[in-house]
């Protein structure tokens, strides 16, 4: 049984903009599923409406376990200013009524669980874009949901950055198990992490195709360097431009 | 010293310099044209009178002030709950704002039995309209993810403004601020001014009146230092006030340490 089942799912704005039109998508437990697609495909759309967040025009979300806790990371770090980044992370657990000492102790671990040991003290604006980036998917973990929605989350960082995330990001999905989906524009992210790649078309955004990544885990730079690495982008790209001329 | 507080001051030192070099030279008369030395001198020979009127002009500034925060921050918390009240009341607290406050300054002063009393009102007219407009534009520009994060944990409505929206706005509100206590002894000056001979005679505004009929011009001078003074001491301790509070997060008090 998946642990959500998104059935043709359809979403229009008050402006009349149709993001969604009869999306589809089962997600099982434990997986790490990315959603590619280019801008404007109802990527975004389809993460809010599974964080219930948004309600769908029509079709349904169904949970059949119930539905877990998640996590979510924005595109942007989205940390507040005014505070540490220690309780940026304890925030869910604030928000949950979680004691303060409890909840300082989950989130100091929940910091140096993404490598920044150190920083509890620091604010935001003393952080660099890929630290903030950690903050905010500590924050997102620090509840220990089953479920972790990321939307685009390193889209704005450099490079190097990314890949050093990247790298972090599935060694943290080995440790903790939980549920990942990663939306993305980018093919390389999405076959370097993922175990299955959703490809949407846009404008109205709908699943075309689907693709397996059968490589192994941990996957390391090695992977991606390799001949099959290459061969899986060239198919996940093919599949890509197939939605997007269709 | 750096060049940003020694030019401003090598300045003003210049300028005073020159205004007495200019009354000795063309030998003005002091009830044209007192020279600095002269207003100096009046400043403290007039303590006793001044001291007094300073204090009175500046607690209803105070007051003014703070009740222009407690109904303007209460008024924007108002309005960022429902719309329909702010799209029913704020036109009138621009209407409010743009009406010159010596024009509705005798209204208040015949209508209000307590001087006081009608002091403070016009000087809170004047000052409160800046932390109203600021907190509630502070109120509304809330990071939307931010908002989304405190709805997905579930936060309550009293949570999200305790945790969200009130440190959001603290920088707009604290801008405001800046503008109104200004603001506050502007309108206490006028409304002074206004209630004139009418009114007590304790102000600093009725002390320069009432210089003005004697012809007492070195005691009016000093009296418009004094509220100079008071003008500037109070921008700048609400903006120490500001940078203390800003310091560690916010742009506007980054790049001065």
């Amino acid at each position: 049984m998946p642990l959500v089942r998104v059935h043709d799912v359809s979403q229009v704005f008050a402006n009349g903009v149709r993001a969604l039109a009869g999306a589809s998508l089962d997600i099982e437990a434990g997986e790490f599923l990315s959603v590619l697609g280019p801008s404007g495909c109802g990527k975004s759309t389809l993460l809010r409406l599974i964080a219930g967040l948004a309600e769908p025009t029509a079709g349904s979300i169904d949970w059949p376990e119930g539905r877990p806790d998640l996590g979510f990371v924005f595109q942007e770090p989205t940390l507040m200013p005014w505070t540490t980044a220690l309780a940026n992370v304890a925030l869910p657990l604030k928000l949950r009524g979680v004691a303060r000492s409890e909840r300082e102790a989950r989130a100091a671990e929940a910091l140096a669980g993404v490598g920044l040991q150190g920083f509890e003290k620091s604010y935001p604006r003393e952080l660099s874009g890929g630290m903030k980036m950690r903050v905010s998917i500590a924050r997102a973990l620090v509840t220990a949901p089953k479920l972790l929605l990321m939307d685009e989350p390193f889209a704005a960082l450099d490079e190097i950055t990314r890949r050093r995330l990247n790298t972090d990001l599935l060694e943290l999905w080995q440790r903790t198990r939980f549920t990942a989906v990663f939306v993305t524009h980018s093919v390389f992210e999405s076959v370097f992490l993922s175990q299955r790649i959703v490809v949407m078309s846009a404008r109205p955004g709908r699943v075309r195709s689907e693709l397996a990544i059968p490589a192994p885990y941990p996957r390391s730079e090695a992977f991606g360097t390799s001949a099959d690495y290459a061969a899986l982008c060239r198919l996940a790209s093919a599949q890509l431009s197939e939605a997007m001329a269709a | 010293m750096s060049a940003r507080i020694l030019a401003p001051l090598l300045m003003g030192l210049f300028m005073l310099v020159l205004w007495e070099g200019l009354v000795r030279a063309m030998a003005i008369p002091p009830y044209i044209l007192p020279g600095p030395i002269l207003v100096a001198k009046t400043l403290v020979s007039d303590w006793g009178t001044l001291w007094p009127a300073l204090i009175v002009t500046l607690t209803i500034t105070l007051q003014a002030l703070l009740a222009a925060v407690v109904v303007g921050v209460l008024l924007a918390l108002l309005f960022s709950l429902s719309r329909w009240i702010e799209l029913s009341l704020f036109p009138y607290a621009i209407i409010l704002q743009v009406t010159p406050i010596v024009a509705i300054a005798p209204l208040i002063i015949a209508w209000v039995d307590d001087v006081n009393v009608s002091l403070l009102i016009c000087a809170w007219l004047v000052a409160f309209f800046p932390i109203l407009s600021n907190t509630v534009l502070g109120l509304r520009s809330v990071d939307r993810n931010l908002l989304d994060l405190f709805e997905l944990y579930g936060a309550s409505r009293w949570r999200t403004l305790l945790d969200l929206r009130l440190p959001a706005a603290l920088p707009y509100f604290l801008g405001g601020l800046r503008i109104s206590g200004g603001l506050a002894l502007i309108g206490a000056v006028v409304a002074e001014f206004v209630a004139g001979s009418g009114g007590r005679e304790s102000g600093l505004a009725y002390r320069i009146l009432e210089s003005g009929y004697q012809l007492k011009i070195p005691r009016m001078f000093a009296a418009l230092v004094l509220i100079s003074a008071a003008g500037i001491a109070i921008y700048g301790l609400l903006s120490l006030v500001s940078h203390l509070l800003l310091r560690r997060w916010h742009e506007s008090a980054l790049g001065e340490g």
